[in-house]
This record gives C-alpha cells, structure tokens and sequence, in this order.
C-alpha cells in the first residue's frame, strides 16, 4: 500500500471514527488515526477549511454571562490566530438576542473582523423576534432564495443553508417552498459528493419538549439520503452533541454565548450560570477540515479558555 | 491497486462498525470532485453571505436600515401589574397559563426569565403583539372584548396560555 493510499485509508477510517462517537473500545482505539487525518487535513493549505461559531446572542445581559461581547470577541480572535485562514466562516444563528437593529449592526461589524474569504450566516429564532426576521433578511439577506436560505460549493463540497426559526408558531420549521427548494438544489449534485447542511434548529429530534426539532425535517433528510457522506452542523442547543442516522451525521455546536441544560436536566431550557472559568470552557469554536477524496469532514472543538 | 485499497476498507468497516451505517457503497475512490477551492454560486445564482476582512484591516461595513420596531398592541409597559391581571413568565412558562378577567381589565405580564419572552397572540389578527421582553420587562394589554385569546412566546413556541375574557 502506498503512502498516499495509507492516509486515504486512514482518512475513510478517520470518517468512521466521526460517525460512531459512541461506539465501544474497538472504535475508540481508531480514533487515533482520526486525530492524525484531522490534523494532517487541518495543517493542509489545499484542504477546505471552515469555522462554525453559533449562539452569540449579542444583547444578552443576564447572570449566564454579563459580557457576550467580549466572549464574542474572543471567538473572533481565536479565529484569528488559527494559523490558517479558513475558506468561510459559518455562524448558525442567534446571532442577536432581541433582533434590535443595533444588535444586528453590532454583530455584522463584529463578523466583518473575521479573517476568511467568506461570512456566511443562518438565522436563529432569537434573530427573529417580533418582525419575522425581516430586519435579519435586511441585514443578511443578499443574494439568498426565499425567506434567506441558499447554497454553495467549494473544494467539492455542496453547502446548503437551511432555515428554520421563520416560523412564529412553530420553532423548528422548514415550509413547503424550503423544502421544494432542496430538492431542485440537491437535483444536480452526484451521489458521491459530500453534503454539509447547516441550519440553525437541529434538523434531528434532539429534545422537541423544548423545541429542538424541526418538524418537517425528515422531507429533507429523504432527499439527502442518497448521498455518501451527509454532515448536518446546527447550533441553538448550546451543547456539542453528535447523533448518526446512516449516512446522515449531526453535529449540534457549542454558543459564544452561555450554556444550556442537557436536554430533560433542567425543568426548562434555562441559561445556566456557572463560574467564570467554568464558563470559558462551556464556549467555543469548530473548525471543520475536509480534504478531496476523504469519506467525511474532520471536526475539531475549540474551547475559548 | 484501487481494488486492493476498497477491500482493505470494506473489510475494516465490517470489522469495527458490523455495518452499522450506510458508507460501503461509497468507497469508489475519491470521487470526480472538481478541482481546487473557490466559493461558488449555484449556476445562475450570486454568492451569500459578505466578504470577511484581509489582513488586520476591518473594512467598513455598508450601511443599514434601521427599521422601527414593531408597533405594541395595546397599552405600554409601565404600569405596574395589578392584582388579579398579572401573569408571571417564569420557568419558560405563563403563570398562570388560563387567566380569566373582566372585559376591560387591563393584564399585565412580567419576564422574571433570564432568557427573553414575547406575549403573541396565535393565529393571524390577534390583539398580543409584545416586543421581545427581557428579563424584568413588562408588557399590558387591555381586553375590551369577551372571547378567548390564545397566545405564545414566539421565541419559544411551546410556552402557550390564554386569557379568557368574560362580559
């Protein structure tokens, strides 16, 4: 076996390891090899590499976190000195708490400090309040389709940016003309290219007692699931969480902002306050490395301690 | 060589995963991905999204619409509550989550939530159009009316009460 073919078996290995976090010793003994493809995907100038940050609820003020600015800041930063300029930055949503037309203006300048070709955003229902997402669509919304959802490529990937918090009465919603959308979108993409969806709401039933769901997401994922290698990456849950349904992996990030109960710990999804240091480590960034001919996308969590 | 390096792969997937996903029909090699990065629009499409900054410079952002929020149903929210015509939000719920009043009481809600609330009436046409309350915020509505009033936080739709209004 040659090199070459070692670090492409090891990378479909390091794909294995991604979708099966909780699997038994067998598989926890490979996820050395995933370390080595995410590192050797991640030092690669050649490979696509993308930040996800989430939740930073600009405008919030409460005991959870007296100062989501600077934490913001801090994710920014932390951007900054990756040692690599990532091909985009996505951001999931709740990019504001309260939607004002300064918390938008504050976190679209605060976003334009990113090093990166690129910012991309989703909304989130806190983007959301009180107009529908109009101010967002103002703010964010150029050169989307309907109510600001859209697709990319890149390093020969497909990127589609789905959203789901427009709804008033339902959190977690995608609508028929979403929907119809994805399926002209993914019409002209072969089987065999890797697929990353973003939306704010996770598109997986992670706890929808508190309305972490989307209730029409399984029309979506039938439509992804005759593609190799599908990585969902959502936020709004405020907790890393993974879940792999066949070909379809999720990937709930982690806020700037302040965290949430685990699902059904808490009577209610309430911002938890925890010790400054204990705060730190509650927040992050993601970067995602993926290099052509890999099985599946290299995650990296970066705390902001 | 290609074939060598598929069966290596499908053997280990069935060794450490017993075909637990649905990856092996993709083990045709790398794939025809298209060359190189750059970010693509979909044909016939522009590119979402903003351009992120070069080097330390920030460039300066254009500029924005400031749109008014939107406008408040009833009356404002200084009143204090009243007794009797207050409802609480607490917990990620309204307390209480059936309230019945007067015809022309005036009801009073307080966010007592680290998180933010809004008091919106379901349906379309409905009276309850609260901004965004964070915690402390208060926000009145005076029901002329009889008849029931359904409302939510549009935050966090699954918090729903009512209001019922009797002559």
């Amino acid at each position: 076996m040659t090199r070459r073919q070692l670090m492409r078996h090891a990378g479909w290995f390091g794909g294995a390891v991604v979708l099966s976090v909780a699997g038994g010793e067998v598989i926890s003994h490979i996820a050395d090899h995933h370390d080595q493809v995410a590192a050797a995907a991640a030092s690669d100038p050649n490979a696509l590499r993308f930040v996800q940050v989430s939740d930073s609820h600009i405008g919030f003020d409460g005991p959870a976190n007296t100062d989501v600015t600077g934490s913001f800041e801090h994710a920014l930063d932390r951007i900054n000195s990756l040692g690599f300029r990532p091909d985009f930055v996505m951001h999931t949503g709740d990019l504001t708490h309260l939607s004002t037309p300064a918390q938008f203006d504050q976190v679209k300048q605060m976003l334009s400090t990113a090093r990166t070709e690129r910012v991309f955003v989703v909304p989130g229902e806190h983007d959301a309040v009180g107009d529908g997402g109009r101010a967002y669509l103002r703010t964010f919304g150029a050169n989307t389709s309907g109510d600001g959802w859209y697709s990319f490529d890149t390093h020969g990937v497909h990127f589609l940016a789905l959203v789901n918090t427009l709804s008033l009465e339902k959190a977690g919603h995608l609508g028929p003309e979403q929907i119809d959308f994805v399926r002209k979108d993914l019409a002209a993409v072969k089987p065999d290219t890797p697929v990353v969806v973003f939306s704010h709401i996770p598109l997986f039933a992670m706890y929808p007692q508190w309305g972490w769901s989307t209730d029409d997401a399984l029309q979506v994922i039938a439509m992804l699931r005759r593609f190799s290698s599908v990585t969902c990456l959502n936020g709004h849950v405020h907790q890393l969480f993974t879940k792999t349904e066949g070909n379809i992996t999720f990937h709930s990030a982690t806020t700037t902002a302040y965290p949430l109960p685990a699902p059904g710990h808490a009577p209610a999804p309430t911002p938890q306050v925890l010790p400054a240091r204990q705060l730190e480590d509650a927040l992050g960034i993601r970067t995602v490395a993926y290099r052509e001919g890999d099985q599946a996308l290299a995650l990296k969590e970066e705390r902001l301690t | 060589m290609r074939s060598y390096a598929r069966k290596t792969r499908s053997g280990a997937v069935a060794l450490a995963l017993a075909g637990a996903f649905g990856l092996l029909s993709a083990c045709g090699g790398a794939g025809g991905g298209k060359a190189g990065g750059g970010l693509q629009a979909p044909p016939g499409g522009s590119l979402a999204g903003m351009p992120g900054a070069t080097g330390s410079a920030s460039p300066s952002m254009p500029g924005m619409d400031m749109p008014t929020p939107s406008g408040r149903a009833g009356g404002g929210t200084q009143a204090p509550p009243v007794a009797g015509n207050a409802v609480v939000i607490k917990g990620f719920a309204f307390a209480p989550a059936a309230l019945t009043v007067k015809a022309g009481a005036k009801v009073t809600w307080t966010n007592k939530d680290s998180d933010a609330h809004t008091v919106t009436s379901q349906g379309s046409g409905g009276p309850l159009n609260s901004a965004a309350m964070n915690t402390g915020d208060t926000f009145s509505y005076t029901f002329a009316k009889p008849g029931t009033y359904r409302y939510l936080c549009t935050i966090h739709p699954f918090m729903t009460a009512t209001v019922t209004v009797t002559p």
